[in-house]
């Protein structure tokens, strides 16, 4: 059965070594994705997400970030691939969406020339083949009147259309894979309903599996199938979506469901307040002992101060790491 | 503005904002810069001195038809006059046609000098802000160790290694601005790097060299262009004076730091010999200066209008 899933991370840790101390963003993270699904990222910032998802692609600096454990993708493990078979992969099997699209195009270099790039270093097509394939995608992704646009450079063209292109450059090669971390952040929301529409058509079409990283729980309701939520560079929750917002198990992800304002909720006639989480999340050099979230937590216990919580197995893809449930 | 050179402001297609950001670069951003320094009267002025100086070199002997080497020991050290309007120096020649050739000599060796640095200092400025590391740890060093020396005495010593000569005075001052330009081009690499475009084409599989050719050389351009402006201005101030030192390039070539440093014994009783050399210096060393500082104002994306 583990021979299925498009992609495993087991035990994934991203040590950065660094002047003030050692980093650990990302502390023993595992999770997998089946093809054709879209799995929902979902933590505070700075609790490993983005981390996690630039590990896969080997994309953080190494110096400082230091790698341990296994990413496998179609039976091959990422982290001891060599550079050459990594970079077929990057753009090709797998590839990637960024969080801002206002700066994730060269500023000098046509939308075109920047879409057959990819093109051209994974089909091995020539330029011409590779100009008119980007112009299909770039009509794939809704822009009107591709060939100009194509033509244009990247200031010409707004926030949404610039995120468009990033989607078509991502999807250009057919990739199995995409990783979208925060792909709707920097935009206002109608356009996010657009790019997130268009994201789930083109992973139809496509058929790839989308790993969605964000914090916008309003997203993974909407996309995800499966969700794993992170804290302090730990898996503290992993739920199909629908158990994940009918009943969250751990008080983390209770807290993030409890914070999110609901248009038509009257708070004001129930006397109650939007809730928060209390406390920010804690300094990566100075993790709390024992459960990493007790000092937020609203149902803190004696053990949760002194030993790390086991990660309790409730299910199929039903998981969660907190002494309540052990 | 009003230079009626601004296109109208196009509407966005599906009537959304667009976003200018801090785009650069494009053809329309080219002429933007250009008309910008158009606008810009120091500029200009810069422009035209070395304009003139081009001009001078090229036709140089249309404009000054006789040998500027001949020595004429009978006519030495006369006063301007009809015939030689910037009179003459100890040896009899003439100090306008002398001046004449010497912007040949000066220009080539400025050229020859920023194509040295340009050639050596830009890959190894690329290599290091790129790659980082110990391979940038290693070139910092050396950069640094290079920078510890006043430019001018680096050239000197290596000068003093090489011997005199023009091809050696081109090596040693092209080499002296070697560590600028990897310093220059380092800092302006390290932030590029750092751009989300960059980690893109690192997430599409694009070979480092390439990402080095069409990502990162484009965008740091600019002040490339600019300090080569500025280092033609220092390569010919160099040049003159290792050839006020006679280390330079060596006689008869005419050469103005030569011709200033032989005029320096009669600068009491013939001031010209000396003064014309100087002066035509001066404005060379100026117009590059000029120019380069305009071609910063106007090629800077950050500064606006």
């Amino acid at each position: 059965m583990n021979g299925d899933h498009l992609l495993s991370i087991r035990n994934l840790r991203v040590r950065f070594r660094v002047y003030e101390g050692v980093a650990a963003a990302v502390d023993g993270v595992d999770f997998f994705v089946e093809k054709g699904e879209t799995l929902g990222l979902v933590g505070e910032s700075g609790c490993g997400k983005s981390v996690t998802a630039m590990s896969i692609l080997r994309l953080l600096p190494s110096p400082p970030a230091e790698l341990e454990g296994e990413i496998r993708f179609q039976g091959k493990n990422l982290l001891e691939l060599p550079q050459d078979e990594l970079r077929k992969i990057r753009g090709g099997a797998i590839s990637m969406i960024f969080q801002e699209p206002m700066t994730s195009l060269n500023p000098l270099l046509t939308i075109g020339e920047q879409i057959s790039e990819a093109i051209v270093l994974h089909q091995g097509v020539s330029r011409q083949e590779a100009w008119d394939r980007a112009v299909e995608m770039l009509a794939r992704v809704q822009i009107p009147s591709p060939e100009a646009r194509a033509k244009d450079y990247p200031h010409k063209l707004s926030g949404g259309m610039r995120q468009r292109a990033m989607i078509a450059m991502a999807l250009s090669c057919n990739p199995n894979l995409l990783l979208a971390d925060e792909p709707t952040t920097a935009l206002d929301v109608t356009i996010q309903a657009q790019i997130m529409d268009l994201m789930e058509r083109l992973r139809e079409e496509i058929g790839a599996s989308i790993i969605l990283i964000t914090h916008n729980l309003g997203l993974i309701a909407e996309m995800a199938r499966e969700v794993v939520v992170m804290y302090a560079g730990k898996v503290v929750e992993e739920a199909p979506v629908r158990e994940l917002f009918s009943e969250p198990l751990h008080p983390y992800t209770q807290g993030l469901l409890g914070s999110v304002p609901v248009i038509g909720r009257k708070f004001k006639m129930e006397k109650k307040r939007l809730q928060e989480i209390p406390g920010i999340v804690p300094s990566i050099f100075e993790m709390p002992k024992g459960c990493r979230f007790h000092p937020r937590c609203n149902r803190v216990m004696d053990v949760c101060r002194f030993e790390e919580p086991p990660m309790v197995e409730m299910g199929q893809r039903r998981r969660v790491l907190c002494w309540l449930w052990a | 503005m009003g230079s009626g050179k601004e296109k109208t402001v196009k509407l966005p297609e599906e009537g959304r904002p667009s976003f200018e950001g801090i785009s650069s670069g494009t053809q329309s951003q080219f002429r933007k810069g250009l008309a910008k320094l158009l606008r810009n009267k120091m500029a200009v002025f810069g422009g035209i001195l070395i304009l003139g100086y081009v001009v001078t070199a090229i036709f140089a002997p249309i404009l000054y038809p006789g040998n500027p080497s001949a020595p004429n020991l009978m006519r030495s050290l006369e006063r301007p006059s009809w015939e030689h309007p910037l009179g003459t120096d100890e040896l009899g020649r003439s100090i306008l046609g002398r001046i004449i050739y010497g912007s040949r000599v000066s220009l080539m060796i400025s050229l020859g000098v920023v194509s040295v640095g340009l050639l050596i200092g830009v890959p190894l400025g690329l290599i290091s802000g790129y790659y980082g590391g110990k391979v940038d740890f290693v070139l910092q060093r050396i950069t640094d160790m290079l920078l510890a020396f006043p430019g001018f005495l680096l050239a000197l010593a290596l000068v003093a290694i090489l011997g005199v000569g023009i091809n050696n005075t081109v090596i040693s001052i092209g080499i002296s601005m070697v560590p600028i330009y990897i310093r220059l081009v380092r800092g302006c690499v390290l932030s590029v790097r750092e751009q989300v475009y960059v980690e893109a084409a690192i997430a599409v599989g694009t070979p480092d060299l390439r990402i080095i050719r069409r990502h990162i050389l484009p965008n740091v351009m600019v002040p490339i262009i600019v300090q080569t402006s500025l280092g033609m201005g220092t390569a010919i101030l160099f040049a003159a004076g290792l050839g006020f030192l006679g280390i330079g390039v060596q006689p008869p070539t005419p050469e103005w730091g030569a011709m200033l440093g032989s005029g320096r014994g009669y600068i009491f009783n013939s001031p010209h010999v000396a003064t014309f050399p100087g002066l035509a210096i001066f404005l060379a060393v100026l117009g590059f200066n000029l120019l380069g500082d305009g071609l910063r104002d106007a090629l800077d994306p950050r500064s606006k209008i």
